[in-house]
């Protein structure tokens, strides 16, 4: 125990609000490298310590060590891990293709997009080349996936804000995109469609219509969130302001994604790297720069519209016939080689880093995932909010807690 | 050949049924008869025929309608059937129960859902007693650190002191159960004791999340008590009295709500603070504290603090219409008790039947509590509909809200109060008549 006095860990200065002065003396750390919550700290009575998870309904699979005085927090600990699964350990003992249905568990909502950087370094690994058609196929696939992941987050922040109303619409709405999905590919979740070489299967007679009928549909609805949800003053009132990531501390702090677009970067690799067709298919990004939660929670819903156009572009633009797939030998192997992808998922980058050795089996498979590189800004953005705030702020980030665990 | 029950024996079959009535009359002759026969002595009895009723006659005719309706007449004059039953305990808890379903059922066609479904085959009207029940059957879980006869106590107190809340609402003229001349005092003193409960509760718990949903609970009741309590000045101030029944029957001619609408602006929204409901229902927020001071409650324990809530709910709406919106006068739209019933008795075939006793309401208490419930069911309506278009506000923003807003609007509400009276178009002597 370290009893010195010790002053307040400089951290990155967000614009909120300061906290209160005792909690300024008996936040500090006597280590100002650590982060806050695994340095030893000065016992204060003041002080309480909260366990928000793994068992809390506003945690998620993780647990967030929050220390409060009054109201207000001190030091916030996010503490992940209560999901990992081993992915990238137990893509080493399975093949090429086998990998496929266990790499996208991770986030069984985003499951194309997750897959899609696997899928796009094997190919380069194993040299194939990629029908037109399946580009097309993978780009709608993956920005459906993008939408129904979008839902599922934004049904979650508006039961985190108390709007139960948030809740259902998104999660009854998100239907539609999952139905789209299983005509698709047969499942409403974890489709493990992506295959090296193309997709697993043709789409349906008719999918061109019937998509373009519900993602219109689905455009209309979601605009009309902005009646019940975003231009709501209560929930204006309450993100406005907290948990403000300033354009300098998001690219230091290396998030990605909708957190870094909602700070005034203006990044997203379908636009900087474009992978399959997305340099023939007109995206534009949405970027905020108020960088608060407001901010970081409209910047998907304003991503999900452009989702919709770039589905409807792409359906345009799709080549009517062809193949989707190329056949390939059965247990291809790689060469000694290494490969770096990098798509855009529903939380930002997401990048893939495979090594071949020669054999069936990769070497390694590294997933570099947007959810864990958002989660690092949460100390720094609830450091001296209120405990009110911290849901609001927390599922702002566009954290996915089994994603960041893989 | 194709054998429904193959294990169906005929003896077997009449002994159950003979088991089944040596049991229901065991337990009637057991428990039924010393109730009924308990509630007869309670009951002071009416002379009937120029004989003084005992309970044990009184028994013996319980079949006869001629004779059991003058003993219906006496239990309703009596305490017992208005704490218990009609204006009291019973009535609001039907009320509450019906608030839930109702709540359920409207949130659900609010957020494009179904709701209680399966639960009794209409539109799952019988969910709440399967919630119930569930509630009952589960274990009561104690924190091993709680100080425990307080934390066993809060939540029978909490339905206590919303009953008391009830007892003192009004229903129909001469219908409420103490009639006191205070009677708005007894509102403020009733409301004054729920935060002390909920942070007796939040303490005795011994837990972290119960003890900031107490904390949270307790600044949001006090800091809107004041609000509230002067908001309702304005119709004191106006009516010249405390007593809730001669405030609701000063509306005859028109309800103070056309006169002190920023009043009864005010008290709605203190309202739903202290009623903890979205968007005021901080003490509960689950994202940041589970269900704050509720968190520890397990069981029938938690099923007794949801009861109590819903009580308060109907009493805050009820005393809402008892102030504002007129009480129990509306049209009238009950129609008379028909009179040959009366005098000629019920032509049944060729038995006619004279029933003495009859009628069992007054057609102004039938059309008083008809006017009052369905006042009450629409200010209940608008509690329960913020819930599914705002999200939860801030403890700070609620503060700000409560301190600096509602407590000058409150003022400007006694002012116009005031003013009325002053200028002689109210109060006593007014232009308008009372």
């Amino acid at each position: 125990m370290i009893t010195t006095a010790t002053t307040d860990t400089p951290t990155t200065t967000t614009a909120a609000a300061p906290p209160a002065p005792v909690a300024a003396a008996a936040a500090g750390s006597a280590a100002p490298d650590l982060p806050p919550g695994l340095a030893l700290q000065k016992v204060d009575e003041r002080i309480m310590t909260l366990n928000v998870g793994p068992q809390h309904p506003g945690s998620g699979h993780m647990r967030i060590i929050v220390q409060i005085d009054g109201d207000h927090i001190v030091a916030c600990d996010p503490d992940p891990g209560y999901v990992h699964r081993g992915e990238e350990k137990m893509a080493e003992y399975r093949n090429y293709i086998t990998n496929i249905p266990h790499l996208e568990r991770p986030v069984i909502h985003d499951s194309c997009n997750i897959l899609y950087p696997y899928v796009l370094g094997v190919e380069e690994l194993l040299g194939i080349e990629t029908p037109e058609r399946a580009k097309y196929v993978r780009v709608i696939a993956s920005e459906l996936n993008r939408c129904i992941y979008t839902m599922y987050w934004l049904a979650i922040y508006g039961i985190f804000l108390g709007h139960s109303t948030m809740f259902m619409w998104p999660a009854g709405d998100r239907e539609l995109l999952i139905d789209l999905m299983e005509k698709m590919t047969g499942a409403r979740v974890t489709h493990a469609h992506f295959v090296p070489g193309g997709v697993r299967n043709d789409l349906p007679p008719n999918f061109e219509d019937v998509c373009l009928r519900q993602v219109n549909y689905f455009e209309k609805r979601i605009k009309e969130y902005a009646d019940i949800f975003y231009d709501n003053p209560i929930l204006i009132s309450r993100t406005r302001e907290t948990g403000v990531l300033s354009r300098q501390d998001a690219i230091r702090l290396g998030t990605t994604g909708s957190v870094l677009r909602a700070s005034g970067v203006d990044y997203d690799v379908r636009k900087k790297e474009p992978y399959d067709v997305y340099d023939e298919l007109d995206v534009n990004t949405n970027v905020m720069t108020a960088g608060d939660s407001y901010a970081r929670s409209r910047v998907p819903w304003l991503d999900m519209m452009e989702s919709c156009n770039i589905i409807r572009s792409a359906l345009e633009k799709m080549p009517k016939s062809g193949s989707v797939r190329v056949k390939l030998k059965p247990n291809p192997k790689g060469g000694n080689d290494t490969v770096y992808k990098r798509v855009e998922s529903g939380r930002g980058a997401l990048g893939c880093y495979i090594v071949s050795d020669g054999k069936p089996e990769p070497y390694r498979v590294k997933m570099s995932v947007g959810s864990f590189r958002n989660l690092i800004a949460l100390p720094y953005l609830l450091k001296g909010e209120k405990l009110g705030n911290m849901p609001a702020v927390y599922w702002s980030l566009n954290y996915w807690p089994v994603e960041a665990d893989r | 050949m194709s054998v429904i029950a193959p294990d169906f024996r005929l003896s077997g079959f009449i002994r159950s049924i003979f088991d089944n009535a040596f049991w229901a009359l065991l337990l009637a002759n057991l428990v039924g008869i010393p109730a009924i026969m308990m509630v007869l002595f309670y009951i002071e009895m009416p002379v009937i025929d120029g004989e003084l009723l005992t309970p044990f006659l009184a028994f013996t005719w319980l079949a006869d309608p001629s004779r059991t309706l003058p003993i219906v007449h006496a239990f309703m004059a009596t305490d017992l059937f208005r704490v218990m039953a009609f204006p009291g305990f019973g009535f609001a808890a039907l009320i509450a129960a019906a608030t839930i379903f109702v709540e359920r059922k409207l949130l659900a066609k609010l957020q494009l859902r179904v709701g209680p479904f399966y639960c009794g085959k209409i539109e799952g009207i019988l969910q709440l007693m399967g919630d119930g029940l569930k509630l009952i059957s589960k274990e009561i879980i104690i924190p091993a650190k709680a100080d425990k006869p307080i934390f066993w106590v809060a939540p029978v107190i909490f339905v206590a002191t919303a009953a008391a809340f009830v007892a003192l609402i009004p229903v129909a003229p001469g219908w409420v159960v103490a009639d006191v001349d205070l009677g708005l005092l007894a509102v403020f003193a009733v409301i004054g004791f729920f935060p002390i409960i909920t942070i007796l509760s939040a303490w005795s718990a011994n837990s972290k999340f119960p003890f900031i949903g107490g904390i949270r609970a307790l600044f949001q009741m006090v800091s809107f008590e004041i609000p509230l309590i002067l908001s309702l000045l304005g119709v004191v101030i106006l009516t010249g009295t405390l007593n809730l029944s001669e405030i609701a029957a000063s509306q005859s001619a028109f309800p103070w709500i056309i006169f002190l609408p920023i009043g009864a602006i005010v008290f709605f929204t203190t309202m739903l603070a202290e009623l903890e409901r979205i968007p005021f229902d901080l003490p509960e927020a689950e994202s940041e504290i589970v269900a704050g001071w509720l968190t520890e409650f397990s069981g029938m324990m938690y099923g007794l603090v949801q009861l109590g809530t819903y009580l308060k709910l109907y009493a805050f709406a009820a005393l809402f219409v008892v102030l504002f919106l007129g009480g129990w006068h509306g049209p009238m739209v009950v129609p008379p008790f028909p009179e040959e019933i009366l005098t000629e008795g019920i032509v049944m075939g060729p038995v006619t039947a004279k029933i003495p006793g009859l009628p069992l309401f007054t057609q102004e208490m039938l059309n008083g509590t008809l006017w009052f419930v369905l006042k009450t069911v629409g200010v209940i309506f608008f509690i329960l509909l913020p819930r599914g278009v705002f999200p939860r506000i801030r403890i700070d923003m609620l503060l700000n809200l409560g301190w600096s807003k509602l407590i000058g609007l409150a003022f400007v509400n006694i002012f116009i109060a005031l003013g009325l009276l002053y200028a002689g178009v109210l109060g006593p002597g007014g232009m308008l008549p009372q």
